[in-house]
């Protein structure tokens, strides 16, 4: 298969100063769930209805959009996200930070676990430990090049 | 159980390579950020963005009929295509370390969709 040099740059040149990519993909990974949870929450906020045919409708939706606090943080936190990864993308492998964006899945299961009370099983256990055991098995690959 | 339809597992596969595609579009308009956070309004950063967005369109799509915990791995194959497009478009090694760190992560992603069953 023919490659198409895209990058100018090679990947591994970090700029001076800047923090190490897999920290900033870890952080990404916070806001992600944050993000998840006040989304969830936001969800269930009680919102006026709307429609596009009746104009009338859409200034209660605004305000109702407006007051959902928890919708608007949750989109908050999913912007810092994406400047978080672009940031890290600037730096680091594609091919390594990607991966690491699945340790959103754990923080949603342990947080959803504390405030929706989703129930606890082997399958989620195991698949924690194998989603940290993968991150860390990145990161020691990382450290090793 | 129910029944997951082909085209509900094709929709949200389609999610995936969209997704991936947003990630390298990503990944080419970080690039001018390492001369100043003033080059953040790009359009391949643009690009992306749209890219994952519409992504979530035919996972949406998707997930509408079918089992969550069959279709919510399946999201993960975006992983698989973004290191596939890493070698091919910016010449990044992929080293057993980086394949068995995947294959992991892909696996506890299952696990994780099982348990939600």
């Amino acid at each position: 298969m023919s490659s198409i040099p895209l990058a100018s740059k090679p990947p591994q040149a970090r700029s001076s100063g800047a923090p190490n990519p897999i920290f900033l993909v870890l952080g990404c990974t916070v806001f992600a769930a944050a993000a998840q949870v006040l989304m969830k929450f936001g969800a269930m906020h009680p919102m006026p209805g709307i429609s596009l045919s009746d104009l009338s409708t859409i200034p209660a939706f605004v305000v109702g959009l407006i007051g959902n606090w928890q919708l608007l943080l949750g989109y908050t936190m999913h912007a810092c996200n994406a400047f978080l990864l672009i940031l890290a993308l600037r730096d680091g492998e594609l091919s390594m930070l990607y991966p690491i964006i699945a340790l959103t899945y754990v923080w949603v299961s342990i947080l959803s676990m504390h405030f929706f009370h989703d129930n606890f099983n082997w399958w989620k256990g195991m698949g924690i430990v194998l989603v940290i055991g993968g991150v860390s098995l990145m990161g020691i690959t990382s450290r090793r090049k | 159980m129910n029944h997951t339809p082909l085209s509900s597992i094709l929709l949200v596969l389609l999610g995936t390579v969209i997704g991936s595609f947003g990630a390298v579009f990503l990944k080419l308009g970080a690039a001018p950020l390492k001369n100043g956070l003033r080059y953040i309004l790009n359009w391949k950063l643009g690009a992306g963005v749209a890219l994952f967005v519409g992504s979530s369109v035919p996972f949406v799509m998707g997930l509408r009929h079918g089992e969550l915990s069959v279709l919510y791995p399946m999201a993960a194959m975006t992983n698989v295509w973004t290191m596939i497009w890493s070698k091919i478009f910016f010449h990044e090694p992929i080293t057993r370390g980086k394949v068995g760190a995947l294959g992991m992560i892909l696996a506890g992603i299952v696990c994780i969709g099982l348990g939600g069953r």
